[in-house]
């Protein structure tokens, strides 16, 4: 088996995502090669070099690379996958934009968002926000598959010297250019990554109001996440909702705040190891997850946490 | 321009579903079916173009059985001119389902088409990817704003890092995200009128692409349920619970 392994990154530093695709990767078995596709991204490239698992990076450098289109991408990707058994991305924004644009230029259909491996050609996925498992066996010849980073543990980063080899890549894709990009700044940890997350929802009840979120998170280190319908009116950023159309998150501390935990929430935190409620609806559905519930109005609670942690 | 907006009849997404008990699949009968949340975005997003003067016909695309005339009616009562069902029995993959869409394409020859960014049943966020790749168009996946200039959009996504603009020429291939707009809810009377709008059937065979399923389903199965928890009376008893019993503070 060989198999390709799409690193994610910004041209500065590897997302640690890329190491859990690599760890579902070591479970199919077999030869790992890491493409960097960037511009400019040496430091990516050395990163890449130095992960134990991986026998060889591949490094596209081009400006048409540096903004991660899937146009450019899906075309230098789909100009090799044919060398591999498999190929696996992240099951991020990036994966989920360029692999299917690889898979249908291969005629494969690809399977999205593994939480296990079975076998080479057997994975699972959830369907239905989470509500159900199907097993799935793919018959195509190159596997193309994008992998939910949370239910595989990162690889070691370091302890390997893998070969770099250049990729040329040719012609960027006409009709398509890269205007902006709006990054949320924010002091707290990576949401995807964090071990703590805490997050609110409408009960928060305003923009203002979504500090004492933000102050509970910063006494514990915490990163800081939300409901859709906290981001839908304005509290929270974009990039912080969990759930079945936002990040799935799976830390050690859950904290869900003034959220009901509709199914949408739950299928983007219900693998975290421990869940902690604060609502004060005690029939609210969140309960029925949470490992610790308070029923009582958040904003007695959470100032009264904040507080007492030292 | 025409603009083609792609519709899935789905699980409602209030539905609770329940794996059957053999493994076989999910328990679809008698459950609430409707439009997926993120395809009414993208017939919302295509009815403001059309009152702004950018869009001059709407036309609603699915690929289902007899029953997804339901959804089709829904999409004509929102707004569409006309609609299209491609029959087929056994559903097919997404990647059947964007060839059908590309057969579709080269038959109307829309400006633009509109999918959801996922269908919140089989939550695989290809299709509209797959289309595009086909049709060796630009995508812009994953829109919470569309700004139409000419003949090219300012398209806003939503990443994981916040948002990101692209600049994308026509025609091309949109995928909505929910904060794209609010869709409309059909009034009565569109209702009624919808009912006379018409609806062109065409066999899923009929256009003659490989349909076989890539993947075989070996088995379905619920998720393992949480362990039932307590609760607690206050701040100092949760932080006690959390380091001495979980002990993960
Ligand atoms: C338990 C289970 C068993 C299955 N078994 C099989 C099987 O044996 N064989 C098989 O071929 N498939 C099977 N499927 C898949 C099939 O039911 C899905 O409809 C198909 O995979 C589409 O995936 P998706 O809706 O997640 O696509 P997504 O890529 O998530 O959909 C994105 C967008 O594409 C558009 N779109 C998607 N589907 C349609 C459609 N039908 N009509 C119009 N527009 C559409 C919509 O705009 C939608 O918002 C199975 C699925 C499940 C859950
Ligand atoms: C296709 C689709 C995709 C979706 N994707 C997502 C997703 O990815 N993520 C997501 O989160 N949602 C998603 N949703 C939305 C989801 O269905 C819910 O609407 C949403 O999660 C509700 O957010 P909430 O819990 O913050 O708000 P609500 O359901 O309104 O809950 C607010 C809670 O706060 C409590 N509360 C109010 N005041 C206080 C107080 N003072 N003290 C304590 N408690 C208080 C209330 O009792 C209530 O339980 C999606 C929906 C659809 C249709």
């Amino acid at each position: 088996m060989s198999i390709l392994v799409i690193a994610e990154h910004d041209n500065s530093a590897l997302n640690a995502n890329t190491l859990n695709t690599l760890n579902a990767a070591a479970k199919i078995g077999g030869d790992i090669t890491l493409l960097v596709a960037g511009s400019d991204a040496q430091s990516v490239v050395d990163e890449a070099a130095a992960i134990a698992s991986v026998s060889k990076v591949l490094s596209a450098n081009d400006a048409a690379l540096a903004d991660g289109l899937a146009e450019n991408i899906a075309w230098l990707v789909n100009g090799i996958a044919a060398n591999y058994t498999h190929v696996l991305a992240p099951a991020s924004n990036f994966g989920k934009n360029f692999l299917p644009r690889v898979a249908a230029m291969q005629d494969v259909m690809q399977v999205s968002d593994i939480v296990d491996v079975v076998s080479a050609d057997t994975f699972v996925r959830p369907i239905y926000a989470g509500n159900a498992l199907v097993t799935v066996k793919s018959s195509d010849s190159v596997k193309l598959i994008t992998v939910r980073s949370t239910a595989f543990d990162a690889v070691e980063a370091t302890g390997g010297s893998a070969a770099v080899e250049e990729l040329a890549f040719g012609e960027a894709f006409e009709g398509v250019s890269f205007v902006s990009r709006d990054v949320t700044v924010s002091e707290r940890p990576d949401l995807a990554t964090a071990p703590i997350v805490v997050s609110g929802g409408r009960g928060v009840g305003s923009k203002e109001d979504f500090a004492i979120i933000e102050k509970l998170a910063e006494k514990m280190n915490a990163a800081v996440g939300a409901s859709r319908a906290a981001v839908d009116a304005g509290y929270a950023p974009n990039d912080f909702q969990v759930g079945q159309t936002g990040k799935v998150v799976a830390p050690d501390i859950y904290f869900a705040i003034g959220i009901s935990g509709a199914i949408q929430h739950q299928a983007g935190m219900r693998e975290s190891k421990v869940i902690v409620a604060i609502n004060k609806d005690e029939e609210a559905p969140i309960f029925q997850i949470a490992t610790y519930g308070i029923v009582a109005d958040l904003f007695d609670v959470v100032p009264e946490l904040t507080e007492q942690l030292s | 321009m025409k603009v083609l907006v792609a519709v899935k009849r789905v699980v409602d997404y209030n539905v609770r579903i329940r794996v059957k008990s053999d493994g076989s699949g999910v328990d679809t009968d008698n459950v609430v079916m409707s439009m997926n949340p993120f395809d009414e975005n993208g017939l919302e997003e295509a009815l403001r173009m059309k009152q702004a003067g950018i869009a001059t016909e709407i036309v609603a695309v699915t690929v289902g059985t007899e029953q997804s005339q339901d959804t089709l009616r829904s999409a004509l009562a929102m707004g569409a001119d006309r609609a299209i069902l491609i029959k087929a029995d056994e559903a097919p993959e997404p990647l059947g389902i964007a060839k059908l869409l590309s057969k579709v394409v080269e038959q109307e020859e829309p400006g633009l088409v509109i999918l959801g960014k996922q269908a919140i049943d089989d939550d695989s966020n290809q299709t509209g990817q797959m289309l595009a790749a086909l049709l060796n168009w630009p995508q812009g996946t994953f829109a919470s704003k569309a700004e139409f200039e000419g003949d090219s959009v300012n398209l806003t996504r939503e990443t994981d890092a916040g948002l990101e603009t692209i600049k994308i020429n026509l025609p091309a291939v949109i995928t909505t995200d929910l904060r794209l707009n609010e869709p409309r809810l059909p009034k009565l009377p569109d209702i009624m009128k919808a009912k006379k709008k018409p609806i062109d059937m065409v066999e899923a065979a009929s256009f003659g692409v490989d349909l076989a399923p890539r993947l075989e389903v070996v088995s379905v199965s619920a998720p393992e349920a949480r362990k039932p928890g307590v609760i607690v009376a206050n701040a100092a008893e949760l932080i006690d619970k959390l380091k001495n019993e979980a002990g993960v503070l």
